[in-house]
Parts: C-alpha cells; structure tokens; sequence
C-alpha cells in the first residue's frame, strides 16, 4: 500500500512527464491549472491518466473544484 | 463515389471498409449542420451498403469522437423563437436524429465507432448506435445531460440499457460523471480497448476481420443481436420533450453558454 507521500510523488512525477515541465518546478500544493498550464479538458486528461496508472476511478464531481496537487493526491489515496 | 467531402462528415471506401469521418470545430456538436450530413450520408448508405462490408465512424477531431449536441446553436434558437417554436424545433430535430441513428442501427453493415477522448452526450448516442466501440484507452463518456435538467435525447438511454446493466445507466445518467475507456470495457459499453491514438487502427483491423465473413450472415446476426427499441425511443422522445418545456432548462443553457470555461461541457 503507497503512502499519501508516495501516492503525490508519483502525481507529480506523472504532470511533470506528460506536460514536459521539470519535475523540480512542482510541488505538492501547485495549483496544476496554472503550474502546467492546461485547460480543463487538459486536466480531464490528467485524471484518465492518474486513473489509469493508478487503476482507480476518481468520479468528475470528486475532484471538482480541486486545483492542486496534494488534494488530487488525497482524493486518489482514498481509493487505493 | 469513393470520397464524399462534407463540411461536418465525410466519408470514404478504404479496402472495402466505408470510413465516416467527423471533423466539425471544435469537437463535432450535433447540431443542425451535423444533423444535415447525417441526412446526406443516410441518402448515401444503401450505395455504401452494396459496396462496403463494415463501416467505421471516427473523429479527426483532436479533442475527442464528439462533445454532443450542439447546446450554443440550441440556445440561441430558442431565444429568437416563441414558446411554441421551441419546442416544435426541438421536437422536430429530435424525429429527424432519430431516424438518422436508427437507421443506422438497423443497417446490415456492421458498424464501429473508434472513439477517442470526449464522446458525451449526443457523441455516446452516436456510438451507441454502432455495434462495436473501440475506446482509445484516454476515451471518456458521459451523459451529462441532467445538469441542464434534461435526459439524453438522441436515444441514449434506451439504447445503453440494451448493451449494459441498468445500474451502470443510472450511475451515468443520476450523477453524470465520465468513466473511462478501461470501465467503460468492464461495464460493456466497450467492445476494446485500444492504446493511445490507436483506436482507429484497431478498428480497421477489426472491420478487416468482419469483412471476411458471408455478409447476409452478418446482417442476419446483427438483426437477431440487436433489436431497436422503438417503442423506448419513442418515449424518450416525450418525455426529453416534457423536460425541455421547463424554465430551469433554458437557465441551464443560458449558464453553458455564458461559461467562461474552454470546454463548458465537461461534467
């Protein structure tokens, strides 16, 4: 079973890669809208990408209204 | 007719297979120009019928298979148009979808949507109308519909009811959220799961191995697998129409239309 701690690394490691920003610039608490610069159908891309390299579901309304890194991680880690 | 170019669909004979391809900005909304070469394609599927053994629809469009209706256009109609006229209008695209998509279904080509990323609402229609759907696995569908206080209208619900449990349709249709391709596999609403931007191939490659087989067969396989639910679709038609007399939906759609969001539709 990750921890919360690892669960976030492996968020970032994941933006970072897919959205060619250095892995450096992010942080836990980033808001990911403005730290990689994507929209929201960018951001929907994300989640089917944290989905699929998790193998959870993170319904839309859960991370609705969540911008940064570290909740995103919470809501994933509560369906590991 | 091997190529037929339209402003929203065109369509082609590749190797025997007829390939329908969507590719109206940004993200190929249903709406009254889509419907018109929806129209035009029906007039042209018995000549694809008689010289194609499968069919694929797919979206060229980077964003996805299709957003769904076209939700800005029904708007701004029903505010140029009394009380009446609204609901006429809607009444009437309604019929004249329906006989797009079950046409469609009824067809004895064998049908397959490639779908990659959004395929919501009236895009979910459309590929429900197919026989198989092949997911790039970064698909997402969705019926969000009741966030505007209507119900799906193309013939979603009836149609997905056919191919997946009733508890999987009143998870998608009561909360509106998207699933992805690897659930939409395990639900059965996927046939496949292709890998990213892959969908197409893998389509192909099935089309290739159905045309392998007794055409009459096929259609006589397809016919006895699949019946149309007429009578539902019909119903749903009313009931879209009952829903869509509300105030609460023009409010809806006034709030979509002036979201400052760049993909307004997204759940």
């Amino acid at each position: 079973m990750r921890t919360l701690e690892q669960t976030t690394d492996e968020v970032l490691n994941l933006a970072a890669a897919h959205f060619k920003v250095r892995r450096a610039e992010l942080s836990p608490g980033d808001d990911f809208y403005k730290k990689l610069g994507i929209d929201s159908l960018q951001a929907l891309e994300l989640l089917t990408r944290l989905e699929n390299h998790f193998a959870v579901e993170l319904p839309d309304y859960e991370v609705q209204g969540v911008s940064d890194f570290r909740t995103l991680a919470a809501r994933i880690q509560a369906r590991l | 007719m091997n190529v037929h170019r339209g402003k929203t669909l065109s369509w082609s004979i590749v190797n025997g297979v007829a390939e329908a391809e969507l590719h109206l900005a940004p993200c190929n909304e249903i709406g009254t120009a889509m419907l018109e070469d929806l129209e035009r394609f029906l007039k042209a599927l018995p000549e694809l019928e008689q010289r194609a053994g499968a069919l694929i629809f797919y979206s060229s469009r980077k964003e996805g298979f299709s957003a769904g209706a076209d939700l800005r256009e029904l708007h701004a109609r029903s505010l140029e148009a009394s009380e009446r006229e609204r609901l006429e209008g809607v009444r009437d695209f309604l019929l004249r979808i329906h006989h797009v998509l079950n046409t469609l279904d009824a067809s004895p080509l064998t049908m397959i949507a490639a779908v990659h990323g959004v395929c919501f609402g009236g895009g979910l229609e459309l590929a429900l109308a197919c026989d198989l759907i092949v997911a790039d696995k970064m698909a997402r569908f969705a019926f969000p519909e009741l966030r505007l206080g209507l119900i799906p209208g193309f013939g979603g619900i009836p149609r997905l009811r056919r191919d997946v449990a009733n508890s999987v349709v009143r998870d998608l249709l009561l909360t509106g959220r998207s699933i992805n391709a690897a659930k939409a596999l395990a639900v059965g609403l996927a046939s496949q799961v292709a890998g990213e931007g892959e969908a197409l191939r893998v389509a192909r490659s099935a089309a290739a191995q159905i045309l392998k087989f007794d055409r009459a067969a096929s259609a006589a396989a397809k016919r006895f697998a699949k019946p149309i639910p007429l009578e539902e679709l019909r119903r749903e038609i009313d009931l879209f129409c009952e829903l869509f007399a509300r105030p609460a939906v023009m409010e809806g759609l006034r709030k979509f239309v002036e979201s400052t969001d760049a993909h307004p539709y997204l759940p």
